[in-house]
């Protein structure tokens, strides 16, 4: 275990990754009932990544998302009622329910935003670590792709420009194996993502995104190394999605049983609990706790999001200008 | 009389005075500086015709020398500007927006509205437009309808030296995104302007010309061929009001349909081509205004539906000219019905 974690981290860590789980579950039962509209990607499965990297970073340095972010929202910490009114589409959102479960940002926590367009997010955290350079606050934005944006020329001129302007930044690439319904073993045309690294003049690495403590420990050298003004890294956490790209996918791309097998075998929160239990002094009473306070969490979080009012007319026209 | 700068002089004295008055100003785009990484001088060039030559002087790191690679830093100038900065990225023709797009309208243009109203985005995008420097089809061509179509951002298009150093330090200071326009033609141009700093604010046209037969409505360069083409007719006994636009996001409707009030008539001048553009958005809002007053029916003159060409006969047949606006003027004051 890395020196830095105490018991109350761990026991955060589990929190976190548990909120983020029981957020995902619930809404994906909610929106099979009806009660959510739009598009909605779940992070199911990945909560060890979002989790890992967060732990690092305060609320001054800048997360860019991506369409699957409500776990790096959740882990950024945003907060979760707010979320699910959001995605609801509800006018105590948020964003007041002008966003949606692809646009959540919440700049006060330095989330800047989930992002609809798969790339979108690199050259704007490139613009927040030049803020954080020039400022010299010692404060590092990290941006999550998945393998598709890893495709993306979007992320490429983004890894060069922040490798030439040496800035402090982090790449981190969750690759689940899809990039919608098309393998990362057919579209990524080098095998492994890190791998690109050197081709930007960074360094790369890949970690086992179910094991939070792998993933902690790897963004703990790329954030550091960006704080000391060292300049940008990559990171590719090889991981899986329980869900399918969106929320109604049938994923006849997947193998018969992939899901199930994958939620009983790679699952990051009984890993975690596991070792926690095992070789932390963590009672599992105390993960017990946890688990009760996080689903009444999810439970008011929902009660909230229905309950609430949807915007009003007047709300269509506002926030498009600051004046105009 | 007072001092004569030029239309490039006065945007680099915009961006001089704005970045040492406030050191949230930074400079980002291909050879602002130009000369990084070279066993050469350092400022070499001060962007491709030299407008922001001097600054790395000045403010150092505050001004910035990227890649060629315009979704990569257009995205960081978007991204720096929510994170306390106020970036003015040179993107060095508006032909390349194909290159940066998504970052521009859906990122920047929507932040604040996508994150219900948080979002505070102060960026503005330097940009090069306009034919008649023989550049051809992918650097002369004025693409500003596309930006003004989109909320959220704001799009300033400068006609003479004065407008662009009070514009451009408007437009420095607003907390918008805003997309400054300069027609590369103007850049040599000479004209009256203050040394001190100074403001002039977004949505209020400039009448350039009073007159009481017809108003004729342009922007950018074709504010001066439009003044052109009103000194040949104000010979013919013609008096035509022109009316500056200097923004057309946010858009002075007010002044627009007071003149055709007063006049009765309509030319609209637009370099831009032909469709959907900034004289099709005017004709339908004083066909939709100020229907009752119109006495005739609207005109427009713009560029042929086509690329811009390469050859300069081509090209200057491209470009609406003075001769095109006097005979759309002459047209509309002989319409009877």
């Amino acid at each position: 275990m890395p020196d830095a974690l105490t018991v109350e981290d761990l026991l955060d860590a589990y929190r976190t990754m548990k909120t983020i789980r029981e957020f995902e579950d619930r809404v994906h039962v909610e929106f099979a009932k009806g009660g959510i509209p739009g598009f909605v990607h779940l992070y199911a499965g990945e909560e060890a990544s979002a989790t890992g990297v967060g732990m690092h970073l305060s609320k001054e340095d800048k997360l860019a998302s991506n369409h699957r972010g409500h776990g790096h929202c959740i882990a950024k910490g945003v907060e979760v009622k707010g979320m699910m009114a959001e995605i609801y589409g509800k006018a105590t959102g948020t964003c007041k329910g002008k966003g949606g479960s692809m646009h959540i940002a919440d700049l006060d926590t330095g989330m800047m935003g989930a992002n609809g367009i798969v790339g979108g997010g690199p050259p704007l955290a490139c613009g927040a670590a030049l803020a954080a350079k020039m400022k010299k606050n010692g404060k590092i934005a990290v941006v999550f792709c998945g393998d598709g944006a890893s495709n993306q020329g979007t992320t490429f001129e983004a890894m060069n420009l922040a490798s030439v302007w040496k800035l402090p930044v982090v790449f981190v690439f969750e690759n689940n194996g899809y990039g919608e319904a098309t393998g990362s073993s057919y579209s990524v045309s080098c095998g492994d993502i890190a791998d690109r690294a050197k081709g930007f003049g960074m360094p790369g690495r890949i970690a086992d995104g179910h094991d939070f403590f792998e993933v902690y420990e790897a963004f703990g050298e790329a954030s550091e190394r960006a704080r000391k003004g060292e300049g940008p890294s990559l990171l590719e956490h090889k991981l899986d999605r329980f869900y399918g790209h969106f929320e109604g996918d049938n994923q006849n791309y997947r193998a018969e049983g992939e899901v199930q097998k994958l939620r009983e075998e790679t699952c990051c929160i009984k890993r975690f609990a596991a070792t926690a239990v095992s070789e932390h002094g963590i009672n599992q009473s105390q993960l017990e706790a946890i688990d009760s306070e996080v689903g009444e969490l999810i439970d008011e979080a929902v009660k909230f999001a229905e309950s609430s009012p949807d915007p009003s007319e007047s709300d269509l026209t506002t926030d498009v200008y600051i004046n105009y | 009389m007072a001092r004569k700068i030029t239309f490039q002089q006065a945007i680099n004295e915009a961006l001089d005075q704005e970045m040492a008055r406030d050191e949230d100003v930074v400079i980002m785009g291909e050879d602002v500086v130009g000369g990084a990484g070279t066993e050469g001088e350092m400022d070499a060039w001060g962007g491709v015709l030299g407008v922001t030559k001097g600054l790395w002087g000045k403010y150092g790191d505050r001004i910035m020398d990227t890649p060629i690679s315009e979704s990569g830093f257009v995205g960081a100038a978007v991204g720096a500007a929510t994170a306390g900065l106020r970036p003015v990225c040179e993107l060095m023709f508006i032909d390349f927006m194909g290159v940066c797009f998504d970052q521009i309208y859906n990122q920047a243009a929507k932040f604040r509205y996508m994150f219900g109203g948080k979002a505070e985005t102060p960026v503005v995008i330097r940009t090069m437009v306009g034919a008649g420097f023989r550049a051809a089809a992918q650097h002369s061509q004025c693409l500003y309808p596309m930006f003004t179509a989109v909320p959220g951002l704001k799009v300033v298009i400068p006609s003479n030296p004065y407008d662009a150093k009070g514009l451009l330090i408007q437009a420095i200071r607003d907390n918008d995104p805003v997309i400054f326009c300069e027609h590369k033609v103007l850049y040599t141009v000479e004209g009256e302007v203050p040394e001190d700093s100074y403001t002039i604010p977004f949505g209020e046209a400039d009448i350039a010309r009073e007159g009481e037969d017809i108003t004729v409505v342009a922007l950018g360069r074709m504010v001066h061929q439009a003044l052109e083409a009103a000194n040949t007719l104000s010979s013919g006994g013609i008096s035509c009001e022109v009316v500056d636009l200097r923004t057309t996001s946010p858009l002075d409707e007010e002044t627009i349909l007071e003149s055709v009030e007063n006049t009765g008539r309509l030319v609209v001048v637009d370099e831009a081509n032909p469709r959907c553009s900034i004289a099709t958005d005017i004709s339908a809002l004083v066909a939709k205004k100020a229907f009752e007053h119109l006495n005739a029916p609207i005109e427009m003159v713009t560029a042929p539906h086509t690329p811009v060409p390469f050859s300069g006969a081509l090209e200057d047949m491209y470009i609406p000219s003075p001769d095109s606006i006097v005979s759309a003027v002459k047209s509309v004051m002989d319409f009877s019905q």
